[in-house]
């Protein structure tokens, strides 16, 4: 069990500056996923914890004890940190037996003959790959390969286990399957997990805790649901979800009873106690409206909620839902509806949602300002 | 944050610093290799260009000095190289020479070997296994050997011995002496011999990088440019040729400075018409005790090369990386030749009969000859092989296998090439080892830049140095060092091991950076330290690059004579050297014996690895 403090880290390549005074805390047990588009520094974050980088500022405490003191130069070894990785390419010893593969670490620390044997084979089974200890590598699938990887990092047992896109090398069928096993595992042993992935749908599925990153900055970090309801900013809005949210452009009105906004969907007010500190008191703003797919709600026939009138850009029916484009004024407006339902382009259709639901955002400082509760 | 700042201790810094410095196996290791570059390359190196500044003992009556000014600074020997009436035969001939023969010789060898590394991995040539084979023998021949064969071929009867095969079927033809002379002179010796003798050496490197490089590249490239509707030769000259273009350039450099550095060739086939080049300038220079003369050239042939790669450079500019451009799986469709098949097969197997097996069957035929030239059978003989040693042949000199002076160059010439083979091929992959782990990185590039310079030094130059460096005892602070190495096989093996780490951290480097640095990441994570990871990943996962480099330096050495011609003393004579000298003292049938015989013991250890050690000469060479 492992709590994991960062402050204030720096990590530059050359001139490249790539995390920014990170400040992250992770606490124990957390399944806590770094989230972000490639490139904005969260695979750096994870090497910078598990020691194979040293940052240039800042320093991490784990379990209150010092592993790294950038100011005075200190950087505990990897292996100090009672933590293992599990590499994107997964990094097997091609010129080893999986069983060789697992059991070099527990070797390394001069563990006894039968201690060892007893470790790797309970390793090897929890991965379910037991029958593989004999095999080399290379003569395994894509998802055995993975499962080995994952084995020899839980076999000496760590406090803390690092995975690094672990899953994204699979297939789109064997991944669904590894989330749960993942999750399955956390439960399981209890390990405190960072997990780096660019994947939204793995970060909500598995994680307790998600800490979005852009451009080697910390955008917010919360859990799962929090974080897809109440995005802090027009960019976490926008990177999470999947069809991705609706952005509508207006103005509002703000006064002590709450806020007013116009727009292509309408006039709309808010209570003030759905409002975040940070809208300003009173006044005039630009804002973005945002609207989650399946938040919306269409028919055919206009009726008291359904009163925007649209016409359909296209309409495109998978089986369990139906993903319809709306054109509203000039913005064009995703929605989700269950089941399958046929519609024909430009048809005119009316839709509708509930005010509580949805985000409002500041345009101009793309902050969060209104709730949805 | 305050609490943080409280705790900041400089001296707490400074420990960690120097610890993490000290107690990281890499960095020690990358430290003594930068010392020990610097004292074996950067040294020798400033201490030949002091060598050129400073007045010998020998000049003093040249120059009007006296005993006093033995060691002061001059410009006499710049003076006289540079712009003295001796400096037309001194130099600027000798440098016209080399510079039409590193051309000549460029352009022909890039030429055929590319076209021969083409047909051999993207056509649907017939016979390809054997064709491959036949194609790397050249660079298992030395080039003086080929020059032996190219006289017992075309050597006239002007120059002393016997006429070679060619000028007997013409005298027995009853053409006369001096027609021959006419016709004859030109084709044996001189500037189009030696172009003719060092393309079909060189012409293998060009056909090792080229091929490797059209390895790589992913044959849809080629059908992504048929799809668009481009003919053959179109797609071959706007999409192959661009792609394997560095590879050609590299092969440019390597040829010209190799072509210019070259001495045994300039030496079989210039001497006799007196065609001097300033290698062989340097060589003669060497010997008759010209130290300065001889290291202001070697300088001059250095910036040569120097420039020469510069071009190189800003030829090549970003392109460099072109060779990774794989794809998956690189497939590869031949692409076919139609109706110039069978001519291109015919005139291949002509060119190997001519160029490379001939060769190698008039030496043998040459070496059962009691008299070079008399084509009969009673003049057959096994003498130059078992012979016990007859007064009237040789000066009695016993054949080859009764001899004690071959039994110990073959001694020698085996343990060097061992010796060398083993610490050449351990530190070029500790140094491919440190420029692989090191790119980008300012130590990286310290050591590849430190590694590369005695490419960039001609071999007769560079034995030349280490002869006049390590042949006094070296000391530093007034401790001995190193004791004085003349004549010692430990100076042969410092010389050969240096001169050869160019191509060994070459073929280091590329075996390295196969090695992802996630497997070793792995395994640090699992506490493994720095012998550790050296031991169990890095090593059994480069065998293969191991055993190549092992044998790259083994076939160069076997066969070096340009290096080590200046250390030569009888006791450490080896094959190469004893060839030499049979063939200056007209026996060019014993010297066809040691030849054959050393070509034999490197044919013999490159089928061994092919076969055992899945090793291969181009990949290594591929850096």
């Amino acid at each position: 069990m492992s709590k994991i403090v960062l402050t204030n880290v720096d990590k530059f390549y050359g001139k490249n500056h790539v995390l920014k005074d990170l400040n992250l805390t992770i606490e124990d047990g957390d399944f806590m996923t770094l989230l972000g588009p490639s490139g904005c520094g969260k695979t750096t974050t994870l090497r910078v914890v598990s020691g194979l980088e040293k940052p240039q500022n800042g320093f991490i405490y784990m379990d209150g004890k010092e592993m790294v003191n950038a100011t005075e130069a200190y950087f505990a070894p990897p292996s100090k940190r009672n933590l293992n990785l599990v590499f994107q390419s997964y990094a097997l010893w091609p010129h080893m037996t999986v069983y060789d593969n697992v059991a070099f670490g527990l070797k390394i620390r001069k563990e006894a003959n039968d201690v060892i044997e007893k470790k790797v084979a309970s390793a090897l089974e929890r991965m379910q790959i037991g029958e593989y200890a004999k095999r080399y590598p290379t003569e395994l699938s894509g998802g055995q390969q993975q499962r080995v990887a994952i084995a020899r990092a839980i076999v000496s047992e760590p406090r803390l286990l690092l995975l690094d896109e672990p899953l994204s090398n699979l297939d789109a069928k064997l991944r669904v399957d590894m989330r749960a096993e993942l999750k399955r595992l956390h439960h399981e042993t209890g390990t405190t997990i960072i997990y780096v992935t660019h994947d939204q749908v793995e970060a909500l599925t598995m994680s307790t805790k998600i800490a979005l990153f852009r451009k080697g900055e910390l955008v917010q970090v919360a859990p799962p649901l929090e974080l897809y309801d109440n995005p802090c900013n027009l960019y976490t809005a926008d990177f999470i979800g999947n069809p991705s949210i609706n952005f509508v452009k207006g103005t509002a009105t703000v006064d002590a009873a709450g806020m007013t906004t116009e727009s292509s969907v309408g006039q709309i007010t808010f209570e003030r106690a759905d409002m975040t500190p940070d809208v300003p008191q009173n006044g005039k703003l630009d804002v973005t409206l945002g609207i989650r797919p399946e938040q919306l709600s269409i028919t055919r026939t206009p009726d008291d909620l359904h009163r925007i009138e649209g016409h359909v850009y296209s309409g495109m029916p998978a089986g369990s839902e139906t993903l319809v484009t709306v054109r509203v004024g000039g913005d064009m407006l995703t929605v989700k509806e269950l089941g399958s339902t046929h519609y024909n382009s430009d048809e005119t259709v009316y839709l509708g949602f509930n005010p509580k639901k949805i985000n409002v955002f500041d345009t101009n400082t793309e902050n969060l300002i209104k709730y949805c509760v | 944050m305050k609490q943080h700042e409280q705790n900041y201790s400089r001296s707490r810094r400074l420990k960690n610093q120097i610890k993490a410095v000290v107690t990281n196996p890499y960095n020690v290791i990358v430290l003594i290799a930068i010392i020990l570059l610097a004292y074996l390359i950067v040294l020798p190196l400033l201490d030949m260009l002091a060598t050129t500044f400073q007045l010998s003992q020998r000049d003093l009556r040249a120059t009007g000095g006296t005993m006093e000014d033995v060691g002061k600074f001059t410009f006499y020997y710049w003076q006289r190289l540079l712009a003295s009436d001796l400096s037309w035969n001194l130099l600027v001939k000798p440098l016209l020479n080399s510079l039409t023969i590193g051309f000549g010789v460029s352009v022909c060898a890039i030429a055929l070997g590319s076209c021969l590394a083409w047909l051999m991995v993207r056509s649907d040539l017939p016979f390809k296994p054997f064709f491959s084979l036949a194609v790397i023998i050249p660079y298992m021949i030395p080039s003086w050997v080929k020059s032996q064969a190219w006289l017992s071929m075309f050597k006239t009867p002007r120059v002393g011995g016997a006429p070679g095969f060619v000028a007997s079927m013409m005298m027995n033809a009853g053409i006369s002496n001096e027609v021959i002379e006419r016709i004859l002179s030109p084709i044996a010796y001189g500037r189009i011999a030696i172009i003719i003798v060092l393309t079909l050496h060189y012409y293998a490197y060009t056909y090792l990088l080229v091929s490797a490089a059209l390895n790589s590249i992913n044959s849809e490239l080629e059908e992504m440019g048929e799809i668009q509707g481009a003919s053959k030769t179109l797609i071959l000259r706007k999409i192959t040729l661009p792609l394997v273009l560095p590879a050609m350039l590299s092969a440019v450099i390597l040829t010209f400075s190799k072509a210019i550095g070259t001495f045994g060739t300039i030496n079989y086939l210039g001497a006799p018409v007196s065609f001097r080049t300033l290698s062989s300038e340097l060589y003669s220079n060497s010997k008759s005790q010209n130290t300065q003369t001889a290291f202001a050239m070697a300088i001059l042939m250095i910036c040569i090369a120097s420039l020469s790669v510069f071009i190189n450079q800003k030829l090549i500019g970003t392109r460099k990386s072109y060779a990774t451009v794989g794809g998956k799986g690189g497939r590869s469709t031949p692409i076919g030749l139609a109706g110039w098949k069978p001519i291109i097969t015919v005139i291949l197997f002509i060119f190997f009969i001519v160029g490379i097996i001939m060769p190698v069957v008039i030496l043998i035929i040459e070496s059962c000859m009691l008299k070079e030239g008399t084509y009969s059978l009673s003049n057959f003989t096994l003498y130059y092989w078992i012979g016990e040693g007859d007064p009237n042949i040789m000066e009695g000199v016993p054949g080859i296998f009764k001899n004690g002076n071959f039994k110990l160059s073959l001694w020698n010439s085996l343990k060097l090439t061992f010796v060398n083979g083993v610490f050449g091929t351990i530190f070029g992959q500790m140094l491919g080892y440190i420029c692989a782990k090191g790119r980008g990185k300012f130590h990286g590039r310290l050591v590849e830049q430190l590694v590369f310079i005695p490419y960039l030094i001609p071999s007769v130059a560079f034995g030349g140095i280490y002869l006049s460096m390590f042949s006094k005892p070296q000391s530093l602070f007034g401790v001995e060092l190193i004791p004085a190495l003349y004549g010692t096989f430990a100076l042969l093996t410092l010389t050969s091991v240096v001169k050869h780490l160019p191509f060994a951290s070459r073929a280091g480097t590329s075996n390295m950076l196969q090695i992802s640095g996630e497997l070793e990441e792995a395994a640090t994570i699992e506490g493994a330290g720095f012998f550790k990871r050296f031991v169990k990943i890095v090593f059994p996962l480069s065998k293969g690059g191991f055993i190549s480099g092992f044998m790259l330096i083994f076939v160069s050495i076997m066969k070096e004579l340009d290096l080590i011609i200046l250390i030569m003393t009888p006791k450490t004579s080896t094959l190469p050297y004893l060839a030499f000298q049979y063939q200056n003292q007209n026996c060019p049938q014993a010297s066809n014996c040691v030849a054959i015989v050393m070509f034999s013991i490197v044919f013999l250890v490159y089928a061994l690895a092919n076969i055992f050690g899945d090793a291969d000469l181009a990949k290594s060479m591929a850096g």
